[in-house]
């Protein structure tokens, strides 16, 4: 089996797309375009949000209403949303598939970004904020200058979170009819075709350990050194700082739903 | 609206109402129990399993400090594999067959111990160790003070934990129905199916509804064990 994924993977044939099959680049494209739209629209949506609400105190019930959105099942959300919105759209268009898709995608990524936004400006120390207000900056330049860069590592770990989330589910979009690397793993077990199948897998996750990384590496060179304590572990010999600001996705998952649980 | 609507709504009506699922449960009441139940224990059985894994791992990374980096780069690695395609991953990497209904038990088990392991691993060491220095003062051995001092103390970090898994084992199984697992997501494939040519919502708004019913059960049965087992938070209010 492993040997058959092996020469499924390595055909040329399923790298090139045809008139009636688009090959793997093909659908990893589709795939990261369908995650990006997605995540595009609910970075804007809920990073300026989440600030906000984190830097005013106001509203704070927009943070658990998209939390309770997450209770949802994703898959009956989707189709829920697909039969509802495809039979208003005729002849060759994928709109009424890909408008649904990306409203599910949007609503998944909201919440951690929302939160974590809300959540990492909420635990900024009392006593930096009030220094920066006594230096006689204004309310938007503590937000911006001070709050922000505070608050980056947990909304870099919620916008990585709401990444896995959306390159996961789009792979669902495949069950909807739609392109993406799911597509071959739908296609396979249509037609027993099991290699296809694990193909599709294989490429999923490896599209998402690699967005993973590349957040993580974002993160790494955006954060501000003194606030992951990459700077004390030098200056400081022996002073154990722990697992702090690491390329450790699941820390973000559990940092997001824990401050989502105490919001 | 509910009641004498409902109740006006024929058995084998053909209604596409949204609100017409409560008829639709009716109509295939046996089926759609027998997929309640799939569901319910493909998202306990494998949390339980997690935490058995999980206790003496993170007792483990607790113990050997150079473990804890490693352990925790494993589990963070697994939780990145999106579910779908762990289910399609596991029947070739154990030699199972590729349609194994075990690949679904199999791949939860895995999430939640990469999630536990963490949370054990974390609320063992937020015991304060003048709690564990008074507890060998009093003369508990190792063993004894692990599980009637430590294991106690992290009592509620790990049911937080637990609520997390077991809340999102529910939606992951849901996904295993569109790859043809026996459960709610069957209603959504059902739904999806029977929505060629018009939209039928009856089996979709059933699954979600029932889907959130489970997660909200499961989750408060979990908050009730967790205030079973920590009487003492109860008694200061705080």
């Amino acid at each position: 089996m492993i040997g058959d994924t092996f020469s499924w993977l390595t055909d040329p044939a399923h790298w090139q797309s045809t008139s009636f099959d688009t090959g793997i680049p093909g659908q990893l494209g589709a795939h990261v375009l369908y995650s990006m739209i997605a995540l595009a629209i609910a970075l804007v949506l809920a990073l300026p949000a989440g600030l906000w609400i984190g830097h005013t105190g106001k509203a704070t019930w927009v943070v658990s209403a998209a939390n309770a959105v997450r209770a949802l099942p994703t898959v009956g959300l989707l189709v829920l949303i697909v039969v509802i919105i495809a039979p208003h759209f005729y002849g060759r268009t994928n709109a009424g598939y890909l408008i649904p898709t990306e409203i599910v995608l949007v609503l998944l990524a909201v919440p951690p970004i929302l939160s974590n936004a809300y959540a990492g400006v909420q635990n900024v120390s009392p006593a930096v904020r009030d220094a920066a207000f006594g230096m006689g900056m204004t309310g938007p330049q503590v937000l911006s200058r001070v709050e922000f860069p505070n608050a980056l590592p947990l909304i870099f770990s919620g916008f990585r979170s709401a990444t896995l989330q959306v390159i996961a589910t789009a792979t669902i979009a495949a069950y909807v009819t739609l392109g993406g690397l799911g597509r071959f793993i739908y296609d396979g077990l249509a037609q027993q075709d099991y290699p296809q199948m694990i193909s599709g897998g294989l490429l999923v996750a490896a599209l998402a350990l690699v967005a993973d990384l590349l957040l993580a590496l974002a993160q790494r060179y955006t954060v501000s050194p003194g606030i992951t304590g990459r700077m004390r572990r030098s200056d400081r010999d022996g002073y154990d700082v722990g697992p702090r600001g690491g390329p450790d996705s699941r820390v973000a998952v559990l940092n997001e739903e824990l401050a989502s649980e105490a919001a | 609206m509910t009641g004498p609507a409902l109740a006006a709504v024929p058995l084998d009506s053909a209604s596409s109402s949204p609100l017409h699922f409560f008829g639709y449960f009716l109509d295939h009441r046996s089926e759609t129990l027998g997929w309640l139940w799939d569901h319910t224990w493909l998202s306990v059985v494998p949390v339980v399993v997690g935490l058995l894994l999980a206790l003496p791992l993170g007792w483990l990374a607790r113990r050997y400090r150079w473990l804890y980096p490693p352990m925790m780069s494993v589990s963070g690695l697994l939780y990145t594999i999106p579910s779908i395609a762990l289910f399609v991953l596991i029947p070739p990497l154990l030699g199972l067959d590729p349609l194994t209904p075990l690949q679904v038990p199999i791949a939860l088990s895995l999430y939640s111990t990469a999630l536990l392991v963490r949370v054990v691993a974390d609320g063992l060491g937020a015991v304060a160790e003048e709690t564990v220095q008074a507890a060998t003062a009093l003369g508990y051995r190792p063993v004894a003070r692990f599980f009637r001092v430590e294991l106690p103390i992290a009592v509620p970090v790990i049911t937080a934990g637990l609520r997390v898994a077991i809340v999102a084992n529910v939606s992951i199984v849901a996904i295993a129905g569109t790859i043809g697992m026996s459960n709610l997501g069957a209603l959504f494939d059902q739904g999806f199916k029977l929505s060629v040519s018009e939209p039928y919502y009856p089996p979709i708004v059933l699954g979600i509804v029932l889907c959130v019913l489970l997660a909200l059960v499961l989750d408060g049965f979990v908050v009730l064990v967790s205030r079973w087992l920590t009487p003492w938070r109860r008694a200061v209010p705080s």
